[in-house]
């Protein structure tokens, strides 16, 4: 395995620890390191991997697969995915392993209840994040809290949604406002 | 092991239904669609199972799918079953996000490609935003959760503090308070 794959794995292990509520929570801190510390990536190719790994199927944390394969072809790609999803897959491996005889209900629950301020923070940290490295603007940003608002307010398709994203923009470039 | 069912299905076959669930999976709302294979359609678990698996899938760090992929699998077919489906729910589906993006970067030389990816970028933040408005919504209106949900927020976002101290101290913090009120 190359070098450089290496260091992807090294970023991406300890990350998978920290998904706690999905995918999401590890987002801002992936950019840190990714764009900022490491200059793998420029804020808006993470940006664009970004919005590949929304509109592709599959786990959402496909998206370190994505800058894996972006950064360093096939062995990045292996690195980052095995980096993301194998810690917390051996761990709930062993949970599972060990239900049958775990008394964990009253730890379970705390566990739930506990996490839960925690994995909004860290969400809200990463739209934040994202928000942020946005070049498009004004007209960006308010893109994105439209969607937000449908979101939150419809049962809206959220892929319809993104289609409807790139559509606007398409069609704002070729009137000559984006 | 403890599965009140007809037929189990062989490694192979939760290979299979977990490709299929993670390849036609767009946009969360996956524990549903869980649900109704595993639970109502094929019978293979009781809903109790499910929902202890759910919940623990969500406790515990990691995709909350990819988690019940090996609880189920573990549940159904044991070791093996645990990693086939895991398999399934993660490697068709990184085969195809990195065809999608060769797919993009063949087409980088239009500037329009950039133009409609950063809009579906745009629109796509909504979906992480309105997630982290959903769970900001869950956490009790009392002092301490909303300290800890503010701090993080603050530590991750604007001061850049490596998130894995951040999650580890504010999360067993958390986590202890909780176990303490009972």
């Amino acid at each position: 395995m190359p070098a450089i794959a290496l260091s992807i794995l090294v970023v991406f292990l300890p990350l998978s620890l920290v998904t706690i509520g999905g995918g999401q929570s590890a987002v801002a801190d992936m950019h840190r390191q990714i764009v900022d510390l490491h200059g793998w990536m420029t804020a808006s190719q993470f940006v664009d991997a970004f919005a590949i790994s929304r509109l592709a199927p599959g786990p959402g944390s496909l998206l370190a697969t994505l800058i894996g394969w972006r950064i360093a072809g096939p062995w990045g790609a292996l690195a980052a995915t095995i980096g993301i999803f194998g810690p917390t897959a051996l761990l709930i491996y062993g949970v599972a392993h060990i239900w049958s005889r775990f008394e964990g209900a009253r730890l379970l629950k705390a566990m739930e209840r506990g996490l839960r301020p925690v994995a909004a923070g860290t969400i809200l940290a990463a739209s934040y994040v994202l928000l942020a490295s946005l070049d498009s603007g004004w007209i960006g940003r308010g893109l994105a809290l439209a969607s937000t608002a449908l979101l939150m307010a419809t049962p809206i398709n959220p892929l319809l949604l993104i289609g409807g994203g790139a559509g606007c923009f398409a069609l704002l470039h070729l009137v000559g406002l984006a | 092991m403890p599965v009140s069912t007809p037929e189990p299905p062989s490694p192979a076959q939760l290979f299979l239904i977990f490709a299929r669930i993670g390849l036609t999976s767009f946009g969360g709302g996956l524990s549903g669609w869980l649900l109704r294979e595993f639970v109502q359609q094929r019978k293979l678990m009781s809903e109790e199972d499910f929902l202890n698996g759910l919940s623990i899938a969500q406790a515990l760090p990691g995709v909350n799918v990819t988690n019940m992929a090996i609880w189920i699998g573990y549940r159904l077919g044991g070791r093996n079953g645990a990693i086939a489906s895991w398999l399934g729910i993660v490697v068709p589906a990184a085969l195809l996000i990195v065809l999608i993006s060769t797919a993009f970067s063949a087409l980088a030389g239009f500037a329009l490609t950039h133009v409609a990816l950063a809009g579906a970028a745009c629109a796509a933040i909504g979906l992480s935003l309105s997630m982290g408005l959903t769970a900001a919504r869950r956490v009790p209106r009392r002092a301490f959760p909303l300290a800890i949900m503010a701090v993080t927020f603050v530590a991750v976002a604007i001061l850049q503090w490596p998130l894995i101290w951040t999650v580890l101290v504010a999360g067993s913090l958390s986590v202890a308070v909780s176990y303490s009120r009972g």
